[in-house]
Formats: C-alpha cells, sequence, structure tokens
C-alpha cells in the first residue's frame, strides 16, 4: 500500500497461553495493511500481573522488555493493552526521572542489557488509528459488514490510566467505534460500555468477575447486537471463554459472540474464518457467518 | 468503655499514612476528603459487599496498619483505574492500593495464586507454564515460534528485590516496604 510501517511485536504472556486467535488474525491483517512485525529475540511478562507484589519486580520486568526491543531501534506494537499501559508507564516513567532509570539500569547491566528510552509503545488499536489510518483500512475493505451491529468493548487499559496511556478519553471511547465503522458494521451504543470485565480478579473472587461478564453480556444483549468485540486477550477470555462458565453459574443463557477486533476486519478485508483462528471461539459465531 | 479506646488507639500507626506518601502513587493520600466517587464508580464494589476503596483509604490515612495490611478485601482491586482517572483531589486510588498490597506482601503476606504466577515467571519468563498443544497450535495457525527466554539473565536482574522470600512468604523487616522513587 505505499507504507513503510514497522514495529517490533511484543506478545506478552495471556496471548502465547491461550488466545491464538487473536495473534493470527493480528497478523494476517497487518500483513495485508503493509505493516511489517519483528520479532523479538527475548521477553518476559509485561510486568503488570504482578505489580501487585512488588512495584520493583514490575519496574524490571517492564524495562527489561523495553531495553530488548530498543536493540532492534524499532517502536513496540503490542496486541494487549494491559501490556500496552505497564511498558508505556514504565517508558515514561524512566525516561523522566533519571535516579530511578540509573537504579533499575543497575540490574539489567547484570544481564548487560541497558535501558535508554528511545523507543515509544503502542497497542494496535492505536497503531491502526494512528499510523495506518482509517483511509488506508478503507482502501482494504473489500467485503463491508453491512448489516451487522456490534457492541465494541474497548476494555480499562486501553486508556487507563490516563497520565500514562494518552491515548483515547476513557469516559468516551471512540477509537474501536471508529475501527468497527470502517469494516462497514455498525458500533452500537449500549450500557455500561466502559464497565471492566473482572479479569484481573478472577483467580481471586470468581463470583464477582463473573457477575461483571454477565452484565456485560446482558446489555450487549439487551442492545441487540450480533457480537460484542474486544482488543483485549483477558477480556476476550472473560467474555467468550467464561461466558460458558457464567452461564452456568447464574443458570442462563447469553448465547453472545465475542470476536477479536481483528477478525472482525480481517472477514471485512475478505480473509476466511480459518484464516483468523475462528475455530478457537468457544460461542459460535453463526449469525455472523451467516450475514457476511 | 476507655479500655476498649486504649485498645484501639494502640491499633493505630500515626506514621503509616506518611509512609505512603513516599511511595510512587501514594503521595496524593492526605488530600483525600472522603468524597466516595471511588467506591461509587467502582465495578467491583457493586458486587462486594467488603471492598470499599473509599475505606480502604480512611484506613490508611487513619494509620490502620495492621488491619489494613492483613485484609482480604485489598486483593480485590482489579487495577480498572476508574477511581484514580475520576478522583477529584488528584488520589491515585489505585495506585495507593497496590501500594498497600505491596507492604503486605513485604510482611509475608501473598496470596496463593500469585506465587503460582510467580514461580512460573522465574522459571519460564512468562506468567503461565505455556502447554505443549499451545506450540503445536502456534504453529499449525502458521505463528512464528515463541523465542527462548534468557532465563539466568533475567534472574540476575530480578537477584536482591525480594523474589525469593516473596516465594517462600517470608516476613521481611519493617521498613524494607520502601519503593524506588
Amino acid at each position: 500500500m505505499g507504507m513503510s510501517l514497522k514495529y517490533v511485536i511484543y506478545l506478552g504472556c495471556s496471548i502465547p497461553y491461550r488466545v491464538s486467535s487473536y495473534e493470527a488474525s493480528a497478523r494476517r491483517v497487518l500483513g495485508k495493511l503493509g505493516v511489517e512485525l519483528v520479532e523479538m529475540p527475548d521477553f518476559n511478562c509485561c510486568g503488570l500481573p504482578l505489580e501487585p507484589l512488588s512495584h520493583e519486580l514490575m519496574l524490571i520486568l517492564s524495562a527489561r522488555n523495553l531495553a530488548i526491543a530498543e536493540q532492534t531501534g524499532l517502536n513496540i506494537l503490542t496486541l494487549c493493552p494491559g501490556c500496552a499501559g505497564t511498558l508505556k508507564k514504565t517508558n515514561k516513567t524512566l525516561k523522566e526521572n533519571k535516579a530511578l532509570k540509573e537504579e533499575v539500569n543497575r540490574h539489567l547491566k547484570e544481564a548487560g542489557l541497558e535501558f535508554k528510552g528511545s523507543l515509544e509503545v503502542k497497542h494496535i488499536s492505536q497503531v491502526l488509528i494512528e499510523d495506518v489510518g482509517i483511509d488506508n483500512i478503507k482502501k482494504a475493505v473489500v467485503r463491508p459488514l453491512r448489516g451487522l451491529r456490534v457492541a465494541g468493548h474497548s476494555g480499562c487499559h486501553l486508556s487507563r490510566p490516563r497520565k500514562y496511556i494518552e491515548f483515547e478519553d476513557p469516559e468516551n471511547p471512540r477509537a474501536l467505534k471508529a475501527l468497527i465503522s470502517v469494516t462497514g458494521a455498525k458500533p452500537i451504543e449500549y450500557m455500561g460500555e466502559t464497565e471492566c470485565c473482572g479479569s484481573t480478579i478472577a483467580a481471586i473472587d470468581d463470583k464477582i468477575s463473573l457477575s461483571l461478564v454477565r452484565e456485560k453480556l446482558l446489555h450487549v444483549k439487551d442492545a441487540g447486537a450480533d457480537a460484542l468485540i474486544t482488543v483485549c486477550p483477558a477480556c476476550h477470555i472473560m467474555y467468550d471463554a467464561n461466558q460458558i462458565r457464567a452461564e452456568k453459574m447464574f443458570g442462563e443463557k447469553y448465547a453472545v459472540p465475542v470476536l477479536h477486533y481483528t477478525q472482525l476486519l480481517g472477514l471485512a478485508m475478505g480473509m476466511r474464518p480459518e484464516e483468523l483462528g475462528f475455530d478457537e471461539l468457544r460461542v459460535r459465531p453463526a449469525k455472523i457467518l451467516e450475514k457476511i | 468503655m476507655a479500655g476498649e479506646s486504649v485498645s484501639a488507639y494502640s491499633k493505630i500507626d500515626p506514621k503509616f499514612r506518611h509512609e505512603v506518601t513516599k511511595m510512587p502513587g501514594g503521595e496524593k493520600i492526605l488530600q483525600c476528603f472522603q468524597c466516595g466517587t471511588c467506591t461509587s464508580d467502582c465495578p467491583i464494589a457493586r458486587f462486594s459487599d467488603k471492598y470499599r476503596p473509599r475505606k480502604i483509604i480512611r484506613m490508611a490515612q487513619l494509620g490502620l496498619r495492621e488491619k489494613v495490611l492483613s485484609s482480604d478485601f485489598l486483593w480485590l482491586c482489579a487495577s480498572c483505574f476508574t477511581c484514580t482517572d475520576r478522583c477529584p483531589q488528584g488520589v491515585e486510588v489505585a495506585s495507593v492500593i497496590k501500594i498497600l498490597k505491596n507492604m503486605a506482601v513485604i510482611e509475608g503476606r501473598i496470596p496463593e495464586v500469585f506465587k503460582v504466577l510467580l514461580e512460573n515467571l522465574v522459571k519460564t519468563g512468562y506468567i503461565y507454564e505455556i502447554p505443549e498443544s499451545r506450540l503445536r497450535r502456534r504453529e499449525a495457525l502458521g505463528l512464528p515460534p515463541l523465542p527462548k527466554v534468557n532465563i539466568e539473565g533475567l534472574n540476575k536482574s530480578l537477584e536482591n528485590i525480594n523474589v525469593e522470600s516473596f516465594l517462600k512468604g517470608v516476613p521481611g523487616k519493617r521498613g524494607e516496604a520502601k519503593m524506588w522513587v
């Protein structure tokens, strides 16, 4: 498409562990949009899930990833907003705080690494909006998903906390709506759009996290959406795989298909469901496949 | 009655709030005027009868150190940061709660689920142990192989930050909860 966009991709933990459908669809869509991805030669957990244990542990983990990525000379693209948020936070904090940067680098130096502060971090949504651009995505849409009504769930970490993420208005998220619109599908309004999926406390309190899942799915269903669209592996696990668990816990049936945004875009770009990891979805998106 | 109030006061650590203000994200805790925006906007508080961010902040302000650090509800924060973004006083509520969790951990109070994540981290670099079946699925989908994590290098960088004692749940010394700022 005449563009020259190149990033180093940071996968984090959730995606390699169990969300291959997101990675496969994202790589295919980005490739077709002319975005080149370079693999990180070595990476570890971004630090977010372990921040409750230790601030220092989070700093070293995230700074180590940044230091390794810096060696490629490229900016980071992540698929997980949680990873993006944590890497952004550490990147910004260490760039602004020389003493802290030195402290962290004393630890990284033990393994021959150094955080310099030479790159930027972006979530795939931010790359699509700011770098690829809606106009260029539009040119790649060969099968507009007209007639499809979907509910977008941006997730907390795509925009919060504001002070570190610096992308998107958390009170009125628009990026995902714009990204949905360009596929030809209609992004619908629904209650509780900005509510949390509960994934971060799923291992601590099943009942509360599944209550959040239940509430979201009921609102989405009430609004008459054909599917819920996510841009986060953790939100996706909660709404798709854990939808079945929520149905059991509350004795209800939701039957709300949950797609990664990159799967929706892939369909609009003419790709086949098999190429986009649709077989990994726990709630069968039969109606969507019928409509396209 | 008198005896009761004496025992309540003896549980108060007047320096506690100043400890919190010295940590990154805890600076503004004294500015909380208990308006309750955090609790009323909290997704977890709507489904829990014990998790109340406003109350946690108040307990920290009052110096109820032991009570707040030993509480289970501290671990219910979902880190969605809604409270932090909406606080009219600029208190980073979610960060304060994170600080309190970090302090609890230093004292040897660490929920089992986190120990598992940490064990996986020092073994694999990830918080999960990625199963063989997933690696085969990646291959079938045409995804590139995962890189080999330099575990030795990772663990070298994690030396001297208490990871070992977290794993064992061994309490550190009080005052060790001094975060890098």
